[in-house]
Parts: structure tokens; sequence; C-alpha cells
């Protein structure tokens, strides 16, 4: 599988933030976000119930559309564009959903073939693509099952599956872990740092569990093992700037509360990221 | 930073709107314009999606065997038996004055005029629209739509469009086939109730119907099935409320969809007599 690269520049970010705003009835949930994400990088989105990380992730994928600000991804200002072309565009996006969101009435093949249906690619194509997907969420086997015959974990594997298959640049996660058990969670984040390390996407992964940003920071995949490895530069500054980046960003009564790398977040005096990190 | 005694951030506190009834009034007639506005813009993206490609039609096959051969089985039953009963009530009175054979006449007419496609859209309304309410709201609060809409793919292309065309293709049949049915029913209780001949009832129910009388009643048919299908995918997409709201949704998508063809068809039929003079 050979995921392309995004061709935006080294200096410009691969998705850019610029005072987004965005409420509801209740009232506004982002009050004016900027951040960006570059190349290769993952963003680790962290914050209360309720703090705007999935609605963060659905405005990058262009579901949402902010009141005010604006967002761009890939160099297009997504959050103008008319919905049909957006439909296009988010070609180039893969979303995994938080319980999935697999399509029930379809089997774990016809999900994960969805979008290459949707492309017109040949049936000879589309199997061979759907089980490369698969095999790399090690679920080969369940390709004839049906969303309701797999446990959370595995509907969680197969949605990557899903969101990988057209080998999009860009990955958002929507809390892929949450309820899961702590075996199940690493195998996880064992495949979102394979699809990292590996292929080299952008990725924003919103979270509750800052060990799963730990893990993304600490970790890496190494493809010559393929196994998971401590991530350590030794000071080795072309190895380092090999290695894809993790940075964290807190966000808290819809502003941006921190942004930074894994270091600083641990290190940080604040009351508040102490409790994350408790 | 939090300042509460245990340290929980929070948010600030909402100041409470004082409650009127002028403030309950206009909320609720901005609701109501705000849902018209909605559904408008609902269906016209549906005809949009209807007239122009691309088209899932393996979406559409499947619809129209949901909607028009699941809906057979209680089409026949209740046509067979809508016709039985009109022909009881229409044939005592008819006696009175000893005109027994002009009851025929009668049902023909109000059958392929009104009561065809008038119940044709209730009974499909409770049986079809409601579930197509319940699998998009189901979709909706699974995420499975936003899903949908991340891999590229039109909603409305993929879920509304299929069952629009469905229910526009096989209503219109579904009222032929009551209509049928209910004037089987009425020439069964026609000749063991009221002793007319099967042939006599036939010939005039036959001869009683001109064109202009089809073209209403399929007229009414396509604008019911456009109606029904519409309102179903609306509330279905609308869904607020997790699984509560997909409950809620079901039920206001039959009682909504039901109102609205038995209002429009006070319209339609006006607008049918008239045309009826002026073309046919």
């Amino acid at each position: 599988m050979n995921l392309a690269a995004t061709s935006v520049s080294a200096s410009r970010p691969v998705i850019q933030f610029d005072n987004v705003r965005i409420g509801f009835a209740e009232g506004d949930i982002l009050r004016g976000v900027s951040f960006g994400v570059q190349e290769r990088e993952t963003l680790v989105l962290l914050g209360e119930t309720g703090a705007g990380k999935t609605l963060s992730l659905k405005l990058a994928a262009g579901l949402l559309r902010p009141s005010q600000g604006s967002v761009e991804v890939l160099g297009k200002p997504i959050s103008t564009m008319e919905e049909d072309d957006l439909l296009d565009f988010r070609r180039h996006i893969g979303f995994v959903f938080q319980e999935g969101a697999l399509f029930d009435s379809m089997t774990v093949g016809d999900n994960v073939a969805y979008r290459l249906y949707e492309d017109g690619v040949t049936e000879a194509e589309v199997e061979t693509r759907v089980l490369e997907a698969l095999r790399f969420v090690e679920l080969e086997h369940t390709v004839d099952l049906v969303p309701s015959e797999l446990s959370g974990g595995m509907r969680r594997r197969v949605a990557i599956a899903r969101a990988l298959v057209n080998q999009p640049p860009i990955v958002m996660y929507d809390s892929p872990t949450a309820g899961l058990d702590p075996i199940t969670s690493q195998t996880i984040i064992t495949m979102i740092l394979r699809l990292r390390d590996v292929y080299g996407v952008t990725s924003m992964l919103a979270t509750q569990r800052l060990q799963d940003g730990f893990a993304l920071a600490n970790f890496r995949f190494d493809p010559q093992t393929r196994k998971v490895v401590h991530s350590v530069s030794n000071g080795n500054a072309a190895a380092g700037a090999k290695m894809a980046a993790t940075r964290f960003l807190v966000l808290r009564e819809g502003h941006v509360y921190f942004e930074g790398g894994q270091q600083e977040l641990s290190a940080s005096n604040d009351a508040y990221l102490k409790r994350f990190l408790v | 930073m939090a300042d509460t005694p245990l340290g929980f951030a929070g948010r600030e506190a909402k100041a409470e709107d004082r409650v009127t009834v002028g403030r309950i009034l206009s909320d609720g007639l901005k609701n109501v314009v705000a849902s018209v506005q909605e559904y408008a813009l609902l269906a016209g993206q549906a005809m949009r999606a209807v007239v122009t490609p691309p088209y899932y039609t393996q979406d559409i096959l499947a619809q129209m065997d949901n909607i028009g051969a699941g809906s057979l089985p209680i089409i026949l039953l209740c046509g067979f038996f809508i016709g039985a009963v009109m022909v009881l009530q229409t044939g005592s009175q008819f006696t009175r004055f000893g005109q027994s054979s002009l009851t025929g006449d009668v049902v023909a007419l109000a059958l392929v005029r009104e009561l065809g496609p008038t119940l044709c859209g209730l009974l499909v309304t409770g049986r079809c629209a409601t579930g197509i309410a319940s699998e998009l709201g189901s979709m909706l609060v699974t995420e499975q739509v936003d899903a949908m809409r991340a891999m590229g793919t039109d909603p409305i292309r993929k879920l509304v469009a299929p069952r629009t065309i469905a229910t526009l293709l096989t209503l219109p049949l579904l009222v032929a086939i009551l209509d049928f049915m209910g004037l089987m029913g009425g020439c069964v209780v026609s000749v063991f109730s009221l002793r007319l001949s099967a042939i006599e009832f036939w010939r005039r129910a036959i001869d009683a119907l001109a064109f202009s009388d089809l073209m209403q009643g399929f007229s009414k048919a396509v604008a019911f099935a456009f109606i029904l299908a519409t309102v179903g995918c609306y509330k279905g997409l609308t869904v607020r409320g997790g699984t509560q709201g997909v409950g809620r949704a079901t039920t206001q998508a039959a009682v909504l969809s039901s109102v609205i063809i038995i209002a429009s068809d006070t319209f339609l039929s006006k607008l049918s007599l008239f045309l009826a003079d002026k073309l046919f």
C-alpha cells in the first residue's frame, strides 16, 4: 500500500485553523481557535468532554462550517467551499469515528470497499485492496461478517481499514480507544503508529486518554522488525527530523489552553494541565 | 483556572431567560418556519437528485422492492375490504331508491378519483415513511451519515433520492392495484349482498370511468409519493436526541405525512377537477 505524501510546502501547515468560532443553540463551543498541523505530524487534541475536540476534527474534515474564521486543509479553504466540492475533496481525508460508524446493513468487506465502489474501482482491484487494508488491521478473516458480529475493538479496526483503503494523506481519529480495554487500546495505537511511521500520514487525534498521546510521542513502528519500539533520536538531528512529530493541543472553554510537545506538557506546572497528567 | 472549592472547571452560567407566553409562541412560530424552510431545501435537493445523475441504481431497486413489493400484502387486503365496505354502505342507500345498479359506478369513481390514492398514500405512509424515518434517524445518531459524507458521498443522492424515486415509481402502481382490489371486493359484496350480476357491476364500473378520472387518481399518487418519501427522509435526517429522538421522528413522520397528504388532497382535487374540465 503506498500512501501519497502531501504536496504542501514544508513551511505551510497541512491543516490550518485561523480564529475559528463555532457554536450551537447552547452557545459557542470554540471561541477563536487557531493552530496548524504540519505534514507528517500528529496533533493530539485533549480537553474535557464538550471542549470541542470532535468539533475540531469535523471542521478539519469539512463536515461542519465555522461561524467565524477559516479552516484550510492541503491549501484549500474548506470552510468556504460548496458541499459538492467538499464531497470530492474529502477523498483526501480518512476519518475514524468514535464508535466506528460502520454501515450496519453491509458486511465488513463492503464497508471497507465503500469508497472504492464510489470511485468506480474494478471488482478485482476492490477485492485486492480491501483484503490488503484488512490485513493491515489484522482482520482479514472478518471480511464476510457484519458489524453486529464484531467486538468494539474490531469495529474500530475495521473503521481504520475503511479510512485508509483509498490511501489518504490525512487521517482524523475521534477517540479511537474510548471504551476499550487496555490491551485492545494498545492494538489500536499500534495501528495508528504503523500508519504514521510507515506511510507518513498527517493526523489529528482527539482523545481523553493522555497515555494514547504519550504512546504516539514516545514510540514508533519499526518497519524492519515490524514492532513498536521506543523512539530515541539519541541527539541525532537527522534521525530526530525524520521521526514524525507529535504535538499536544489542550482545549479549554473554547480556547487553546496549551500547545506544545510532550516534554513541555509533562514539565508544565499549570494546575489544570497537571490534572491531565494524573 | 478552576476556582471552585472542589477544583472542578465548569462553564459560565447562562443568564436565565424570562419565559412568557409571547416568547413561547414566537419561538414555536420560528421553529415551524425554520422547519418548513429546511423541508423545502431538502425537497428541492431531492428533486434535483431525482432528475440529475449519478443514480444509485441498486439502491433504487432495493427500495422499490421494500416500498413496492413489501407493501403489496397490505394494499391487497385493505383494497379488497375498502371496496367491500363502500358497496355495503352505498348499495344500501341506492337500494332505497331502486337504483342499486348504480353502485358500481359510484364505487369505481370514488375509488379511482379519491379513495384509492388517498388511502394508499396513508397506508404506505404508515408502513414506509415511518421505516424511512427510523432507518435514516438511526444512521444519523450512529454517525453513519457523517461517515458517508466523510467518504465523499452525498447523503441526498445515496439515501433520499433512491427512496423518493422508488416511491414515485411504485405508489401509482400500488394505487392501481388497490383500485382493482377495491372493485373486486365491491363486486363480491354486490353479488352476494345486493344480488347484482358480477358482469353488470364490472360493466358499469368501467363505463363510469373516464380518462380524466384516471389522471386525477394517478396524479395524486405521484404527489403523495413525493410527500411521504421526502417527509420520511426529512424527519429521519433531522433527528435530535439519540434513540428517543428516532422514536419521536418516526411518529412525527407518520403524523405529518398523513396530515399533508389529506390537506393536499383537497387542493389537488380542486385542481384536478379544474384541469379535467379544461383538458379532457
